[in-house]
């Protein structure tokens, strides 16, 4: 196998508190090969933000290395595209300009012109052709979490980091997004770190499931998701996609100490 | 339209009519209380004192509050950026805040004997700056960390994010201050006209009515200074239409 894309080797890392260092992931090993997407899940407050944090470089792990695509990850780097649960648009910019924000701080080589044919190209890919022009406070949420997602992929960055980014939307607008993302990652093809609570979600966007053990996390398991190009929602109700949610909900018992540990493994 | 400018114009006029009627209900003579019909004539007797009077106070005014909003938004930046700073600074704000500016006259008055321009600036730029101050570092402190992320992520330096993203997510909460400082600042120069006077002002106006027991006179003066802070409040009301008129969410 090739060298992995996102490849975090042994990260430890503790916040300081008034209360004494609080330690947030232990020893974690996380890696994702090039066009690889995947889901982490834990339970929550286990430090998965920290994960999405020091991926981006926005924070240097206390030890342990993060790589990415054969560098080590010293600080903030142009081939990242986040995506957040707040849309975090500028509500002073139209959609389109808030979709070209990042061309603005990264090198491009685009003129302005292709620059905003990609950002038109992109809205029309999640279905917001006809909304460039309107301001964010005139879109629903779903919508807005649409744009922003085109905002995270125009600088086509090698490393996408979603963190939750359809928590807070309700479940048909959640159901939407979540094929949109597969057409997305069709034609916009990007290497993906995935942050939900919806194990649905993860067995349904990502090839690879990790479960991370409650705070200090850990990576607990790691789940193979047979993936072949983009899935319908037909997907979620298969025999197979029952069986992986039901390991997975095991392991997120055991991950919250309700459920004894096992040893744990590596499903194929 | 025709409700935005003819329902505020006949509130004006019912309140004179309402004045008017008191006063000559109550058959009080002018230098009880002047009525609205006194006004006119001692406004035109006048007239010339009251543009040029007029004139002083409003670019006085105006220096001040540009002086405070220059200070204010500095400080609000310092407070805003270092917690070590707001924890510093803010005690100190709040203590000069609270002591009256009427009794900083006097001093104000005494420290730089003549400079009336400068004395009368001063104090309303000391009365207006402290909301514009809080407000600028009040939002830059509050400013969600998915915001700065999004930048920083891509290796935005802080001055970018300062001017992309901190900057004009502000300007809501600084035109908000502004409107409460431009007021204040315009009682700040009134505060110096009145109290220490150099026949420079519509406040030295009103003194010079109050000293030759010249009640029309006093009262047109009040008027002037209503109509006055009118004007400057809505200034800032269309400057901020125009910087921060995303902010307004649209009826729908």
């Amino acid at each position: 196998m090739t060298q992995p894309l996102i490849d975090i080797k042994g990260v430890t890392h503790a916040y300081q508190t008034q209360s004494g260092p609080l330690p947030v992931l232990d020893n974690l090993n996380v890696s994702v090969p090039e066009g690889g997407f995947a889901a982490v899940v834990g339970p929550s407050g286990c430090g998965k933000s920290t994960l999405t944090r020091l991926i981006a470089g926005l924070m240097k792990p206390d030890t342990g290395e993060v790589w990415l695509h054969g560098e080590r990850v010293k600080g903030p780097r142009s081939t990242v595209g986040m995506a957040f649960q707040n849309p975090v648009l500028l509500e002073w910019r139209s959609i389109l300009k808030n979709v070209l924000l990042p061309l603005e701080i990264v090198p491009t080589k685009l003129s302005k012109k292709e620059a905003e044919d990609r950002a038109r190209h992109l809205l029309e890919l999640v279905g917001l052709d006809g909304f460039e022009d309107k301001r964010p406070s005139e879109l629903s949420g779903g919508m807005r979490q649409r744009a922003s997602l085109c905002r995270a992929l125009i600088h086509q960055p090698e490393v996408l980091i979603l963190d939750e980014p359809f928590g807070a939307l309700d479940a048909f607008t959640r159901e939407d997004l979540w094929q949109i993302m597969h057409r997305v990652k069709e034609e916009e093809p990007f290497t993906g770190v995935l942050i939900t609570h919806d194990l649905r979600e993860s067995v349904f966007l990502a090839d690879e499931v990790i479960v991370l053990s409650g705070r200090p996390a850990t990576t607990q398991y790691r789940l193979k998701v047979p993936m072949d190009g983009p899935r319908d929602l037909e997907h979620l109700y298969t025999p197979e996609t029952a069986e992986m949610l039901a390991i997975l909900r095991h392991q997120i018992e055991i991950a919250q100490g309700r459920a004894p540990a096992e040893s744990s493994e590596v499903a194929e | 339209m025709f409700q935005k400018i003819a329902v505020p114009v006949a509130a004006i006029v019912i309140f004179l009519i309402f004045w008017e009627a008191l006063v000559w209900i109550n058959g009080w003579p002018n230098y009880k209380m002047a009525s609205p019909s006194d006004l006119w004539p001692a406004f035109w007797k006048f007239r010339d004192l009251f543009f040029t009077m007029g004139w002083d106070t409003l670019w006085r005014t105006v220096v001040g509050l540009g002086l405070a909003v220059v200070v204010g938004v500095g400080i609000g930046m310092i407070m805003g950026f270092s917690r070590l700073m707001r924890d510093a600074l803010y005690p100190l704000l709040v203590g000069f805040n609270a002591i009256p500016k009427a009794t900083v006259v006097p001093i104000v008055a005494l420290m730089f004997v003549g400079a009336h321009d400068f004395n009368t600036v001063l104090i309303a730029f000391m009365i207006s700056f402290f909301p514009i101050a809080v407000s600028v570092s009040i939002g830059l402190s509050t400013l969600e960390p998915e915001y700065r992320d999004i930048l920083r992520s891509l290796g935005a330096s802080r001055m970018t994010i300062f001017w992309k993203i901190a900057l004009p997510k502000t300007l809501p909460e600084f035109f908000g201050a502004l409107k409460v400082a431009v007021t204040l600042a315009f009682i700040g120069t009134n505060l110096m006209e009145i109290v220490s006077p150099h026949g420079r002002g519509l406040g030295a106006l009103f003194d010079s009515g109050k000293t030759n027991a010249d009640y029309p006179l006093m009262f047109a003066v009040l008027i002037a200074l209503a109509f006055l802070g009118i004007v400057l409040y809505y200034v800032v009301v269309a400057l901020e239409k125009i910087f921060a008129g995303w902010a307004e969410r649209s009826p729908t």
